[in-house]
């Protein structure tokens, strides 16, 4: 491997052919911006973020079930900190709370076990969002609430996974060159299941970490696959990932879970992108199917264009101006890791 | 084990035993001792005045408690202003059910710190609300400014240095671990940041702007000087002092300590050519002794932050958007 700063020069200097990157993962996006990634490459070299996090595609009726539930006397919604400002059709979990809402704030879903033996009289209802990392979280928690003999614990899940969603992005815009692949949903999916993507659309996939070095060095792997016509699957992120993912983490999410369609807001319904409760589980079951209602997304929100890197953020005419970060629509902007909020705080 | 009653907060008789057996031991001195309506204070020229109430929990956890914070917190807010703090109050919203003996453990915290901050607690006041045993503090005070101090976030000037007075983050991060029951070493730098200010006025440095990094980070922080002086800052990725262990929190967590409060870290602002004396004094602190010079304002045009990476690259330093995390002062 080449070291770092002929890696950088050689991405500054890039003035072949304008390429689109797409990294999927959130966590990649915030790691880009906070290395300053984009100022170290040549402007030819686009890198473009995707839909981001689990969280800010998640649909205004998902959001409204949870709510219903959090009005509902002796339930209780149990949620992670960051889908507290996601919109549903009357407001977010976080501008009702004031209102008398029934909300726990969770760090981790064996809370919702440990409060729901505490208290058998109230219900608790778990907001389960997320891709493949959390997932296997949320089943183990129910594994424990099963030895427990836990009877009130439901999960409305809007949990979804990646492999679906990048094949919809790759059907859908032909222009993106190359995809990073996000770190911590492969360490549980692998790296090898990309092998299907990168051979049917032509196109490098590589597994990469967050550090900043590391970032530049996956940038330059795909830069030069593509150069030279390559289409590999290529994990860089050898010390946390495995060619074949975590088979254990796998094995518990296929025992409760089984996929099915899921509403990416913004990007409409893909199939087999989610992940269900099985049917031997139905009593845990707080709702999940069909939540697929989103809000109607204002006629001149462009999201969509821009998950998918068509055009740039402050090319959609309500950037800034009806959609800020305070007072959101699109997924991009919702998330503090979407390609929108960022944008606007470097407007 | 004694719990606080609505009887405490009646005006009554279990009120004032109360009082006397836990304010009164602690707070004693001459002004408070006179029970008056209203304490009476004797003051010559430009005061700094300024409140914060404190809401934290766990009320108790390493390096500090909600006692000490709460001196802390609005003694820094005076020496920020160059002010020599002298005179504070309080004002205690207990929950029912309180144990009165972390109550006690509590108000002996406030007074020790008082003490090592040189001020006194004047007046005060008890109110006892239903709840779960929890406790709100809010603490008032007044500092005299000496004569021919003057600093503002307004004052900063093209080619001054930022000066930041030890690492980033550790507060917030040693609440959150609380709070989850995380187990590590990361201690609150919950501390009276006086001995910075005097090591600075007494060195003769002429001195900007100084801020405590409390809510909002030191991101926040900086924009805030940012506009308020219309200047530029930029940052040096490198030099910003954070623990290894909140790092590696952060890195876990998500979150980065440029967004994180603190309640024992300032920035001080000075002409370029006096910050490496500056320096000097700072790190001759127990409280700055890991300071670091940290950025430069670099020219009056617009007002921004930016920041300039380990690698080389460059990027804006927002302010903090929306919630923040959960309560941690």
């Amino acid at each position: 491997m080449k070291d770092i700063k002929e890696i950088t020069a050689y991405l500054r200097a890039y003035d072949g052919p304008e390429i689109k990157l797409m990294e999927v993962c959130g966590t990649h996006t915030a790691a880009i911006f906070k290395n300053g990634i984009r100022s170290l490459i040549s402007p030819k070299i686009r890198l473009i973020s995707g839909p981001g996090c689990p969280v800010c595609v998640t649909p205004t009726a998902f959001i409204d079930k949870i709510l219903e539930y959090a009005h509902m006397e002796n339930h209780i919604v149990c949620s992670f900190g960051d889908m507290l400002k996601v919109p549903g059709t009357n407001g977010s979990i976080s501008s009702l709370k004031g209102e008398g809402i029934h909300v726990m704030m969770m760090y981790s879903p064996f809370d919702v076990i440990d409060a729901a033996t505490e208290n058998p009289d109230k219900t608790y209802v778990v907001a389960a969002v997320g891709f493949e990392t959390t997932a296997p979280t949320y089943a183990l928690a129910l594994e424990e609430a099963e030895s427990r003999g836990l009877k009130n614990i439901r999960l409305v899940t809007a949990l979804k996974t990646i492999i679906p969603a990048l094949e919809w992005i790759c059907e859908s815009e032909e222009s993106i060159n190359g995809f990073i692949c996000p770190g911590h949903v492969s360490t549980i999916i692998g790296s090898e299941v990309y092998k299907d993507l990168a051979l049917k659309y032509k196109k490098p996939f590589v597994v990469a970490g967050f550090e900043a070095e590391h970032l530049l060095t996956v940038i330059y792997d795909i830069v030069r696959q593509i150069e030279a016509g390559g289409s590999r699957v290529d994990n860089l992120y050898t010390n946390a990932v495995r060619d074949t993912g975590n088979a254990k983490a796998q094995a518990i999410i296929d025992k409760f879970f089984t996929p099915g369609p899921a509403m990416w807001r913004g990007l409409g319904i893909i199939p087999g992108s989610g992940l269900y409760l099985r049917p031997e589980y139905a009593k845990y079951e707080g709702g999940s199917a069909g939540l697929n209602a989103d809000m109607e997304l204002p006629a001149s929100c462009r999201c969509g264009e821009v998950i998918v890197g068509r055009i740039n953020p402050n090319e959609c005419p309500m950037f800034g101006t009806g959609c800020k970060p305070e007072s959101p629509y699109g997924p991009c902007m919702v998330s503090a890791e979407g390609a929108c909020g960022i944008w606007y705080r470097n407007r | 084990m004694e719990k606080i009653t609505m009887a405490h907060g009646s005006g009554g008789k279990s009120g004032a035993e109360l009082m006397a057996r836990i304010f009164g031991k602690h707070f004693k001195n001459e002004i408070l001792d006179k029970m008056e309506d209203a304490a009476v204070l004797e003051i010559n020229g430009r005061i700094a005045f300024s409140t914060d109430t404190f809401v934290v929990t766990p009320t108790i956890f390493e390096g500090g408690d909600i006692g000490k914070l709460c001196i802390c917190g609005t003694v820094n807010d005076l020496l920020m202003m160059g002010a020599v703090p002298k005179y504070l109050t309080c004002g205690f919203v207990l929950e029912e059910g309180l144990d009165v003996e972390l109550l006690d453990k509590i108000v002996e915290s406030m007074a020790a710190t008082a003490k090592k901050a040189g001020v006194t607690i004047v007046a005060g006041d008890t109110k006892v609300v239903e709840g779960h045993g929890g406790l709100f503090i809010n603490t008032t005070g007044i500092g005299i400014i000496p004569e021919g101090r003057d600093i503002s976030a307004s004052n900063c000037k093209t080619g001054d240095k930022l000066i930041l007075s030890g690492t980033l983050g550790d507060h917030h991060a040693c609440i959150l671990s609380a709070r989850m029951n995380v187990e590590n070493n990361i201690k609150s730098d919950c501390a009276v940041l006086a001995p910075i200010c005097n090591a600075l006025f007494d060195g003769g440095i002429e001195v900007r702007t100084m801020r405590d990094v409390t809510r909002g980070g030191l991101g926040t922080i900086l924009n805030e000087i940012a506009r308020s002086s219309s200047v530029h800052i930029n940052l040096e990725e490198e030099s910003i002092p954070v623990s290894d262990e909140v790092s590696g929190f952060c890195g876990i967590m998500g979150l980065d300590p440029l967004y994180m409060g603190n309640e024992g870290k300032m920035i001080i602002v000075v002409p370029g050519e006096k910050a490496e004396k500056a320096l000097e004094l700072v790190r001759g602190t127990e409280e700055g002794k890991n300071a670091a010079i940290i950025g430069t304002v670099t020219e009056e045009k617009k007002a921004s932050v930016t920041m300039t990476t380990r690698l080389g690259g460059s990027r804006i330093v927002d302010v903090l958007y929306g919630e923040g995390l959960p309560r941690i002062c």
